[in-house]
């Protein structure tokens, strides 16, 4: 188990960054300052992109950095990709304005 | 908090009359009119020693989009790494060569004018341009270098075709450069507007006072008000499909990443697009976040040398300025090598730490700084593109 790299930045975040390509159905460890976390992959990961610690329910804040990244369009399950396709941005939504 | 150089840094540069420094010794052939900017191209062909860059502006421009391109050309001509200026117009432009001339011999640099209509066409004015300039490229070839402190240089920073790297080796590693310029006494540009979107309340909790920070605050949410009155999503631009390739989801997430660029000294001021820095130390300057736009804007704003991170790799570089181009991850730097001057790669590679690879980045300011070329320089990337507030008339 976990001869992926992988990278948790703060505690409170919900998402980690795969530092090796990840493939689906595997388990790798996430370390934080405080706390291991064993994290069951659902899908592939690619180099550089995040999967989600947690379940991540739908609208709620996505954190990294120990910052908001966006929000889920959608609940995500821990060990699943996090991108574009499941989180939006929340700043810049011109298209999100009321006429 | 980056740890203390113990010793002075100091590079070998060329003193102006006004009493900035340099780090090269070019003579710039400034067209003020797209029209005339092939002619410039010419010159540059024959005369060596001379730069020009190649643009679409100079006319039918008003008001304060007048002003940012004025300023943008000014600033070019007056940048320390500028012996002499040619400036050159076709004659009825609204960006008159001469009043361009004038702004920038306040400076006390030689400038001449020339004009392609006075001078009766294409033939005349690549003839008479290139006589004025094999005399002022052999007079800058006289001016010798001299010691001067690193409290001399302002040290633009700016990412472009990031990834998820960006935020943990590359940018990490520019702010401990930047602490480290600072801490010499000298300035460091943070820039891109755009990408500090989400990372705002960071930097402004910086701030050297109340004013600053609600100035910091104030051109992040022009910059976010433009999208949203275009009633569309920013994200259909930034990030661009490169920097969501490399795994970055939102704008927020990108602006995190690129904040880190700041390293942790207090924010002195937020200056406008091309506009010099009053202060030492760091200095945020509103630009975009396109990647020729900002680097023009810091160029002009007298940034002597820039820091350019990239997760995707960029052959970008400036006539004026050199480029020190910083890969965010190795299998990029080893793909374009030709490209990147510098990997900050090691540290997610865990061969090196962030404030290693910042005091690395250190040094090569340095040699850059002294006469070392860029792989921009070598391969002759003159970029150059004015971040326009207004439309053409």
């Amino acid at each position: 188990m976990s001869e992926y790299k992988t990278l948790y930045l703060s505690r409170e975040d919900s998402v980690a960054v795969a530092l090796s390509e990840i493939p689906a159905n595997t388990s790798v460890v996430v370390k934080s300052d405080i706390e291991e976390l064993v994290v069951p992959i659902l899908e592939p990961i690619r180099f550089g992109h995040k999967f989600a610690v947690k379940t991540i329910n739908q609208g709620e804040d996505i954190i990294k950095y120990g910052e908001v990244i966006g929000a889920a369009s959608a609940t995500i399950p821990a060990g699943a990709h996090v991108h574009v396709h499941n989180l939006e941005g929340k700043r810049g939504r011109g298209d999100k304005v009321a006429e | 908090m980056t740890k203390l150089l113990n010793e002075k840094m100091q590079f070998w540069g060329y003193r102006r009359p006004d009493g900035r420094v340099g780090v090269r010794n070019h003579v710039l052939i400034l067209p003020t009119i797209t029209c005339a900017t092939q002619t410039a191209q010419r010159v540059t062909e024959l005369v060596s020693g001379t730069v020009t860059f190649i643009h679409q502006h100079g006319c039918a421009q008003v008001g304060t989009d007048y002003d940012q391109t004025a300023r943008t050309y000014a600033g070019m001509g007056m940048n320390p790494n500028v012996y002499g200026v040619i400036v050159l117009g076709l004659g009825c432009e609204t960006h008159q060569a001469h009043r361009i001339g004038d702004e920038i011999a306040k400076c006390g640099k030689p400038v001449k004018t020339v004009s392609i209509q006075d001078h009766g066409g294409t033939l005349q004015t690549i003839a008479e341009v290139s006589k004025i300039a094999v005399k002022m490229v052999q007079d800058a070839s006289m001016v010798q270098r001299e010691l001067c402190d690193f409290s001399e240089l302002i040290v633009g920073t700016e990412c472009g075709g990031s990834d998820a790297c960006s935020g943990l080796s590359a940018n990490p590693a520019v702010g401990r450069t930047s602490d480290l310029v600072v801490q010499q006494g000298g300035t460091a540009i943070l820039a891109e507007t755009t990408e500090l979107i989400g990372a705002e309340h960071l930097i402004a909790n910086r701030a050297a006072n109340d004013q600053v920070a609600k100035k910091a605050y104030a051109v992040i949410k022009m910059m976010e008000d433009r999208s949203i009155q275009m009633g569309v999503d920013i994200r259909t631009g930034n990030p661009s499909p490169g920097n969501i390739e490399g795994g970055l989801s939102s704008l927020e997430e990108k602006s995190l990443g690129a904040a880190t660029k700041s390293g942790t000294t207090r924010l002195e001021e937020v200056i406008d697009y091309a506009q010099v820095p009053t202060k030492k130390g760091l200095v945020w300057m509103d630009t975009p976040g396109h990647d020729i736009e900002q680097l023009t804007g810091m160029v002009a704003g007298g940034a002597q040398i820039v820091l350019f991170t990239s997760g995707r790799g960029t052959p970008t570089g400036s006539p004026i300025s050199p480029v020190i181009k910083i890969s965010t991850n190795t299998p990029m730097f080893d793909r374009m090598n030709e490209n990147m001057d510098l990997n900050a790669g090691t540290i997610v590679d865990g061969l090196e730490t962030v404030d290693e690879v910042g005091r690395r980045i250190m040094e090569e300011i340095q040699h850059v700084s002294n006469g070392k070329l860029t792989k921009a320089e070598i391969l002759k990337q003159h970029d150059f593109g004015i971040w326009r507030i207004g439309p053409t008339f």
